[in-house]
């Protein structure tokens, strides 16, 4: 019990930690960054939208990692850590998405273009989708697991293909002029504030995996246990 | 090793000569299909070379689609899939005479489809570059539609679940095909090569890593 009590406190470290941070970049995000010269406030989502789009990405490559060591060694660690982190995928993906439909709006004049890195992302929520619906879909949670880790490799493997062939798609044809520089140069605060954000979302995202890890070990004893006491 | 493949084989052609239920279901669903699309979108005008195309292969993934659904229902029945485990053969083995078969009825399907959209549509389909993209696309797709039906067959909701994983996976399948089919109907087939080998690449891709997954997929 000793042990369990100060991994929690470390565990609550981490949390204000990151939880410090966000509150910062988030005031960084408002006071400190300057307004943008073209596109105004808006630009400000910007901040959230490329972490969370990384984070998204990361977690892919996260669960292909585990997947392939899960094949490999069939310890629990290893399927525990892809669930996590396809939750917390999702999770970003769907932020990516969001936040890119709201910026698109005032900015493009549209919720929504056939650009291919936003087709990307939107093929990759849903493999994500899938990749929940297989598991709860399969009632073996053994079985299961073995499942989604096939597709946890075959799915990342396909992402670049993914990505190329819309992209070939789109260059082949005509395409809405859009414009999205962001100017030739950022300015420092706004560097500074998109850094801040970026390390802000990564310690959020660590303390999110750790704490939805424990949730799944708990709930794998809570699943043990019941089949032990149905027996 | 490749009298146990053909075995397998045979076997998947006799119980469907014999019940005949798999081919002749995707091939209903493949022309209805087309039917619908007909009324959907305008397939005789100036850009049917790209809408046939695109409607060819919609037909094509979803009569894929229905007859993965059938060969996963036929194995199910009376313990066949069991004792086709027990034999002693690769697990390799099983996925390739299963792959083989899906394209095969897949290909009947198709070619069945492509006279059809010739004669109703007016498109010029009898072409060589249109068979490669055909043959390669259709691999692609049997590749990972064979693997994911094997991880749903025991699944609850197995209709919902195959789609939501196939669909995703193949896209770049379709886009390759549908491009590549549409550039050679339009006698622009030189510019399809770089779709075709897209497809081609991808058939050997997910097929080398099905086969490679395939062991941990039965394990029983």
């Amino acid at each position: 019990m000793a042990k369990r009590s100060s991994g929690l406190s470390w565990l609550a470290v981490l949390g204000g930690t990151s939880f410090v941070l966000v509150a910062l970049s988030v005031a960084m995000i408002f006071l400190y960054a300057p307004a943008d010269a073209t596109q105004g406030d808006v630009q400000r989502l910007f901040y959230l939208h490329l972490p969370a789009a990384w984070l998204a990405y990361v977690s892919f490559f996260i669960i292909f990692v585990s997947s392939i060591a899960f094949l490999l060694r069939g310890t629990p660690f290893w399927d525990r850590l892809a669930r996590s982190a396809a939750e917390l995928g999702f999770i970003f993906t769907t932020l990516v998405l969001l936040t890119g439909s709201i910026w698109g709006r005032p900015i493009w004049g549209t919720w929504w273009t056939w650009d291919a890195r936003l087709t990307t992302t939107l093929i990759l929520w849903f493999i994500y989708l899938g990749y929940f619906l297989l598991r709860a879909y399969i009632t073996d949670p053994e079985r299961g697991a073995r499942y989604a880790a096939v597709l946890g490799i075959v799915g990342f493997v396909d992402i670049p293909i993914i990505h190329m062939s819309v992209r070939w798609w789109r260059t082949l044809h005509p395409q809405p002029i859009v414009v999205r520089s962001e100017g030739p140069n950022m300015p420092t605060e706004m560097l500074v504030t998109m850094l801040v954000t970026l390390v802000a979302f990564i310690v959020l995202y660590l303390f999110l995996l750790i704490v939805k890890y424990r949730i799944e070990t708990v709930r794998d004893a809570v699943l043990e246990l019941r089949a032990e006491t149905a027996n | 090793m490749w009298g146990q493949l053909l075995a397998i084989l045979y076997r998947d052609l006799l119980s469907e000569w014999r019940a005949r239920e798999v081919v002749i279901g995707m091939l209903v669903m493949a022309l209805l299909t087309l039917l619908v699309f007909n009324f959907a979108f305008d397939l005789t005008g100036a850009q049917r070379a790209a809408s046939g195309s695109g409607a060819f292969w919609v037909a094509v993934v979803f009569a894929t689609l229905l007859g993965l659904g059938r060969m996963t229902a036929r194995e199910r029945q009376d313990g066949a899939w069991e004792g086709l485990v027990l034999a002693p053969v690769e697990r390799s083995v099983i996925y390739v005479a299963k792959l083989l078969s899906m394209v095969l009825f897949v290909a009947i399907v198709e070619l069945v489809a492509l006279v059809v959209l010739a004669a109703l549509f007016d498109l010029p389909v009898l072409r060589p570059g249109v068979l490669v993209v055909l043959a390669l696309g259709t691999v692609g797709l049997c590749a990972l539609g064979t693997l994911f039906s094997v991880m749903t067959a025991q699944a609850k909701a197995r209709e919902v679940l195959l789609p939501a994983l196939l669909f995703p996976l193949a896209i770049p399948v379709v886009i390759g095909g549908v491009r590549a089919m549409m550039l050679e109907l339009s006698g622009a087939g030189a510019e399809a090569a770089p779709w075709k080998s897209l497809l081609g690449g991808f058939a050997v891709l997910f097929g080398a890593l099905s086969v490679l997954t395939f062991g941990v997929v039965v394990e029983e």
